[in-house]
């Protein structure tokens, strides 16, 4: 178990240093001044504080420093919590802005991730060989995979916010209250938060409940179901031990979907105006603010690695035939 | 048998060619009774020929400024215009070519990466398969909108091509890890033994003996790599990193976003641009369960 989890340590490890390098080579071996042009954006009409950021932006990039130099500057910067100041509200750290925001993005993402793949698996399971129900859960989920996620965000936006005019459909909170722990604010954060979310856990249960369908059908083609079938057990058991088998490569998927999660989870959030890290990108995007942007690549990157690790430990936990091999097997 | 020389006798060839025949129309004997195949080419059908010929009746292009501004569908405007009296039927059509091109593209780039690193990495295994699938492992683990947004950024011109090359190369790891596994439990077979003992190259090899025994698994890992294409491309014309210059359903999405549909009511605007995406990906994915029965006898419902 130690060789299989620092195996997996060790892969995180090199793609956590493969995408700082991308992050550190993109804007230097891209075509284009990465300087001037997050200057002209930035509508600085102050030329002292133009100057002074011009300064500070190309020392930071030290572009007269050899490359290699560049290169651990960068690294020990990152070590330092450092990532930079943005352009777009200059004096700010990078850091700090992305701090305020990932709460709002964890927010709206666990809770669709972990809703979404409890539900899908539980209808899945249900639908798997049931011809009815079958027929309307498999063109409904492939449908809902399809969906791009802003679009189902536009149309709850529209039909739900607009049209019903029953849940708000821009920002996080009501603009017309300070941020306090109170009922009222509680309760705006919570009505803010609905929409957002139910978009994205809409869109992600049609994968799970898919992947699980048939996974389900699989599993009961196995010589175990076979057997039990032919002593005469229940359904409703074989459907259960069928139903656990399943459930492993299902949190395999849990790791390979997350990058989709997490792309639909920024456009969601882009749709609702939602403060977390899609909406931000886009200003930094609007404003070619290039440390934020860079900024909420690293820590989309970590939260994915350590997201990664969480779903491997499950995996041994869940999965009773990997903790044999850690204390028997040698391999 | 006798293909493997490579010398085709004269038996040779009149013995193999009736068995051939009647596996295709074996084939196309239940692929007719497939409604899910039917019903999904039907759909992607329609909505290529759509993207094809479309535009060849409308008689402007998709971005001037034509009409009334935002009327809704009418008779003479099908699917109503923007706020600055763009004719949106004439953009979607010029959309969904672009969309097409963006999946075959992307889909075929990371299609063509992602199957040649899982051959090479099944069939040679050892230290080579040892790298290639960390490097699949490590490109698995970042997510590839996210990266793309980083990439696209620093770009100043954006094109369809451009896009389609930077998705297809960010979104192959998965496939080359489903080939992989598939190579892998093919190279050990005793007909590829036989291949290797006559001295063929590994590229002969692979393209002759590998890849046409799981060609049904190759076609449906292009479609739903075409279909993730598709739908990254247009998350980032929703973002705003989308061709400068041009149409797609993905950018349409994003103006009418930017410029409020959703409060001044216009659903004309964005629905139609999200139902097409929507339209070709799921029946693409409908189309691919189709073709998996039709492929794999176990699932057939007889």
């Amino acid at each position: 178990m130690w060789r299989y989890m620092g195996r997996k340590l060790g892969i995180y490890a090199i793609t956590f240093v493969i995408a700082v390098t991308i992050n550190w080579m993109i804007p230097r071996f891209m075509p284009g001044d990465p300087v001037r042009s997050m200057l002209n954006k930035a509508s600085v009409s102050d030329p002292e504080a133009m100057e002074r950021m011009t300064n500070y932006y190309n020392e930071v990039f030290g572009l007269e420093t050899p490359i290699h130099q560049q290169y651990f500057a960068f690294w020990a910067g990152l070590f330092r919590g450092d990532l930079g100041i943005s352009s777009m509200q200059y004096p700010e750290p990078v850091t700090d802005i992305i701090l305020r925001a990932v709460p709002f993005t964890l927010g709206l993402l666990l809770p669709a991730i972990i809703l979404s793949w409890i539900v899908g698996n539980h209808f899945g399971a249900f639908a798997a060989r049931n011809k009815i129900l079958d027929n309307t859960v498999l063109p409904v989920g492939y449908i809902l995979t399809a969906t791009p996620y802003m679009w189902l965000a536009l149309l709850l936006a529209w039909s739900v916010g607009v049209v019903g005019g029953f849940l708000p459909t821009s920002s996080g909170y009501s603009l017309a209250l300070i941020p306090a722990f109170s009922w009222e604010f509680i309760a705006s954060l919570i009505t803010h938060w609905f929409l957002p979310f139910l978009s994205m856990f809409i869109v992600a249960l049609g994968g799970w409940a898919i992947g699980m369908r048939n996974m389900i059908i699989y599993e009961l083609e196995a010589d175990y179901s076979n057997y039990l079938q032919a002593l005469g057990a229940p359904r409703r058991l074989i459907r259960r031990y069928a139903f656990r088998n399943a459930m492993l490569p299902q949190i395999t998927g849990l790791a390979v979907q997350l990058g989709t999660v997490i792309a639909g989870a920024l456009l969601t959030e882009i749709v609702f105006n939602y403060p977390g890290l899609g909406s931000l990108i886009l200003r930094a995007l609007n404003n070619n603010d290039y440390f934020v942007l860079q900024g909420t690549f690293l820590f989309v990157i970590i939260g994915v690695l350590i997201a990664n690790f969480i779903i491997d430990i499950i995996y041994v936990l869940v999965d009773p035939r990997t903790r044999v091999q850690m204390t028997g097997g040698s391999s | 048998m006798s293909n493997v020389a490579g010398a085709p006798g004269s038996d040779g060839t009149t013995e193999p060619q009736p068995a051939v025949e009647r596996r295709t129309s074996e084939t196309l004997h239940f692929a007719k009774r497939n409604p899910k195949l039917l019903i999904g080419s039907g759909i992607v059908l329609i909505l290529l020929l759509l993207g094809l010929i479309g535009p060849l009746f409308v008689d402007h292009g998709p971005n001037v400024y034509i009409g009334p501004q935002s009327q809704p569908p009418s008779a003479e405007y099908w699917l109503g215009t923007t706020t600055f009296g763009q004719d949106i039927w004439a953009q979607f059509v010029y959309g969904l070519r672009s969309t097409f091109m963006v999946g075959f593209l992307g889909g075929g780039i990371a299609f063509v990466i992602g199957t040649a690193i899982g051959f090479i990495a099944g069939y040679k295994g050892g230290i080579v398969d040892e790298i290639l699938n960390m490097l699949t492992n490590v490109v698995l683990v970042l997510p590839a909108l996210v990266v793309l947004i980083v990439a696209v950024a620093y770009l100043d011109i954006k094109g369809v091509f451009v896009q389609s090359l930077f998705i297809g190369m960010t979104s192959w790891p998965w496939a080359a890890r489903a080939v992989r596994s598939q190579a892998l439990s093919l190279a050990t077979r005793d007909y590829v033994d036989l291949a290797r003992l006559s001295g063929r190259r590994t590229g002969k090899i692979i393209t002759t003996e590998i890849a046409p025994n799981m060609s049904s698994y190759l076609v449906m890992s292009f479609i739903l790599l075409f279909g993730g294409a598709v739908l990254i491309a247009a998350g980032l014309d929703f973002i705003g990193l989308g061709p400068t210059d041009g149409v797609s359903l993905g950018l349409m999405l994003q103006n009418s976003f930017t410029w409020s549909a959703l409060h001044l009511g216009m659903w004309w605007w964005f629905i139609p641009p999200g139902a097409g995406i929507t339209a070709i990906v799921g029946s693409m994915y409908i189309l691919n369960v189709g073709l998996d029965e039709i492929f794999n006898p176990k699932l057939r419902e007889l």
